[in-house]
């Protein structure tokens, strides 16, 4: 190698050298910016909800940075999000995850979006002891491991459908109800589905249907022949936005007739707008709806977030939005109580944390869970041919009452 | 193990049309995958990805106001050229080679397909709506969805169509006698490149009908090709290559098989039948062949 090569080369080392030290120290903080780090679905399959959580944040940023940030010690901060695209794929997930920590040198974490990336990425932010606050990450396993710096400002998986079940039994009397009922096999929808066998167990109630779907199946159409010859009381499927569409094209085709009708996934589905009124009285659970009372000052409540965002972004705010701008609002709350930027001051104000945002509320179990927030359902209601989502359960902020029985096919126009 | 449909006969009744008229959608897809692997010997792995981009193009037609039946017209016309220039890209780079490049090619293009959908119509489950109705049967004991009869007549037709196209038309016969020896035809005067685009634009075309018939019938999302994939290669492993009526009675076979499996065994099982009956069948045609008498030649 000749002396000039060799120069070059010394050069360019001592360039990567002075590059990688100065990322590690664009850590945590750097100037007047706490910096925060997400791997998120911007391409593949998730990249329509990936897109809503990465909204729901940058929401959130502006709003607190613009309302003067985060205080510490008598300094302002403002918030900055570096985001990867982990192309809906957890082990991608898992890698960023790394390389924020490591390379990037992010100290604060905002979860991805899904059970399935939540759970490849918690193991990461767990080895490196980072805090993450995730709002996309519903499934039951995630809080059980024993995870001390997860946290999650949405209500666990099985406590989707619960409600519905103890709706159903109410409508019967008080007495058990027969249930069928069609899982997607996958963490979420089976988490939803153990929710249903405590509530069944809780309320004497009998499963007479349990079907298990495939991931790649879109027909259901003997699953509802089932239905349609056992005639159960209440009818839940889960199956993510593929089985909600799947579902009521199939039922309405099929003529099945069931009393209940409860689902997961209608809003992301957009069930009301795709299937108009052949969703009429599906029952849906949900994490937040912009009607509820819950109030903040940074958003004001559901229904001002829904404007703001809607004008910011051009479409209704789905709950994956509001519950991911919730994550930011949980961590300017827990680093100004710990009033550092110290990691683990920073983990122990979170678990500390008891708030209200426009979201809802939110306090965290020994699991990470928010145990603080109960789901919603709402149904679909149509005037003609216009359908839109209204709040039934919890009483304490229905806008409509439960509509029940469904009317039979043959009865509805 | 279920036996609830042995207890209700009109649930055997069900499941049968049911699976009848999901087997000949398969069927037409898989008649697609027999011609072109018997014409060029390539195994496509995009062919779902082929038969949900048909399906996006009925969607899209379908938010313009237009009926999404008219898809089973416009579908194959633009996929059609779709193919044909899949053809002139990348498969004429590789069809004169083995068939694991063949298989690696299309898996690229499947790839590269998913994302351009994912991009161009996002990543989120979507329906068209054909409002055909439903039939009912035995005192409404039985239903069946318009939209899966005209999905199996329009799936008939066009297979018969083809069937006279293969038997009557210059290209059709040219695509055979390709078939049966691409020396010997090339050597006759056939423009063997002309029939291997051809042939696969004619599958693309093939994929789009069905993609647009599965548009009103099931779901569109960016990756569900792969399911469509599977079916099709299992169809034409049982029934063969250029065999029309071997594939049809083997798409309707397979059909009746997964309702059947899924009553009996369980939904979580349907799948899994499928590929068990594909290992059996596999495992019983080397039975087969390995009885025959072999002699050196």
């Amino acid at each position: 190698m000749n002396k000039i090569a060799k120069l070059f080369v010394t050069f360019i080392s001592a360039i990567t050298l002075a590059l990688v030290s100065f990322t590690s120290s664009f850590a945590k903080v750097e100037g007047e910016y706490i910096v925060l780090g997400s791997a998120i679905s911007l391409t593949g399959k998730y990249s329509s909800n990936g897109v809503h959580t990465q909204n729901g944040y940058n929401m959130a940023v502006d709003r607190i940075n613009k309302m003067g940030g985060v205080e510490v010690q008598g300094k302002k901060y403002k918030f900055e999000i570096i985001y990867y695209d982990d192309e809906s794929n957890p082990k991608r997930a898992a890698q960023l995850a790394e390389r924020l920590i490591k390379q990037d040198g992010v100290h604060y974490m905002l979860g991805p979006y899904s059970s399935g990336l939540t759970k490849a990425i918690a193991p990461v932010t767990e080895k490196y002891k980072i805090p993450m606050v995730e709002a996309n990450g519903a499934s039951r396993s995630l809080f059980t491991k024993g995870y001390k710096y997860l946290f999650a400002v949405l209500s666990p998986a099985n406590q989707y459908l619960e409600v519905a079940i103890d709706l159903a039994v109410e409508k019967n009397g008080g007495k058990g109800v027969r249930i069928a009922q069609a899982f997607e096999q996958d963490a979420f929808s089976q988490d939803v589905r153990l929710g249903i066998l405590d509530a069944a167990k809780r309320t004497g109630s009998e499963i007479i249907i349990d079907d298990k779907l495939p991931k790649e199946l879109n027909d259901m159409a003997a699953t509802l022949a089932k239905v349609k010859a056992t005639k159960p009381d209440v009818l839940v499927v889960s199956g993510h936005t593929k089985g909600a569409l799947t579902a009521i094209r199939q039922i309405s085709e099929m003529k099945v007739d069931v009393p209940m009708l409860a689902m997961t996934h209608c809003d992301a589905a957009k069930l009301s707008k795709q299937h108009g009124k052949k969703s009429e009285y599906a029952l849906c659970a949900s994490q937040w709806h912009k009607n509820l009372s819950y109030k903040d000052k940074f958003f004001g409540g559901g229904k001002k977030y829904a404007r703001d965002f809607q004008k910011e972004f051009g479409y209704d705010p789905p709950y994956q939005s509001a519950e991911s701008s919730a994550a930011l609002l949980v961590f300017k709350d827990a680093f100004e109580r710990a009033n550092s930027f110290d990691r683990d001051a920073v983990r122990d104000a979170l678990v500390d944390t008891e708030m209200q945002t426009f979201y809802g509320n939110i306090k965290f179990g020994p699991g990470g869970q928010n145990i603080a927030k109960p789901m919603i359902l709402f149904q679909v209601r149509c005037k003609g041919d216009d359908c839109e989502n209204r709040v039934v359960a919890p009483t304490k902020w229905a806008s409509d009452k439960f509509y029940h029985p469904i009317p039979k096919w043959s009865e509805r126009s | 193990m279920d036996f609830l449909i042995f207890k209700a006969p009109m649930l055997m009744v069900q499941a049968s049309l049911d699976g009848i008229l999901l087997g000949i959608l398969f069927a037409l897809i898989a008649y697609g995958m027999a011609l072109q692997w018997g014409v060029m010997n390539i195994i496509n792995i995009a062919q779902g990805d082929l038969v949900i981009l048909g399906g996006y193009i009925a969607y899209t037609i379908y938010l313009w106001g237009i009926h999404p039946a008219w898809g089973v017209i416009i579908s194959p016309i633009i996929m059609f050229f779709v193919g044909w220039a899949l053809y002139k890209l990348v498969i004429n780079k590789v069809v004169d080679r083995d068939l694991f490049i063949s298989i690696l090619a299309t898996f690229g293009i499947a790839i590269v397909f998913q994302q351009l959908m994912n991009f161009i119509f996002g990543a989120d489950v979507v329906v068209a709506q054909s409002e055909y109705g439903t039939t009912m049967l035995f005192d409404n004991s039985v239903t069946l969805p318009n939209s899966k009869i005209f999905s199996a007549f329009i799936s008939v037709l066009y297979a018969v169509a083809l069937v006279i196209y293969m038997k009557k038309s210059r290209l059709g016969r040219a695509i055979r006698a390709t078939a049966q020896n691409a020396r010997a035809a090339k050597i006759l005067g056939v423009d063997t490149e002309k029939v291997y685009a051809a042939t696969f634009g004619i599958n693309a075309a093939l994929c789009g009908i069905a993609g647009a018939l599965i548009s009103i019938t099931l779901t569109l999302h960016p990756y569900v090709g792969l399911p469509y994939t599977v079916r099709s290669f299992m169809i034409v492993i049982v029934a063969g290559l250029g065999n029309l009526p071997a594939v049809a009675v083997s798409g309707m076979g397979l059909g009746l098989f997964e309702e059947f499996a899924d009553y009996i065994l369980g939904t979580e099982f349907r799948i899994g039948a499928v590929f068990m009956l594909l290992v059996l069948i596999l495992v019983y045609r080397r039975f087969k062949l390995s009885k025959k008498r072999e002699y050196l030649k």
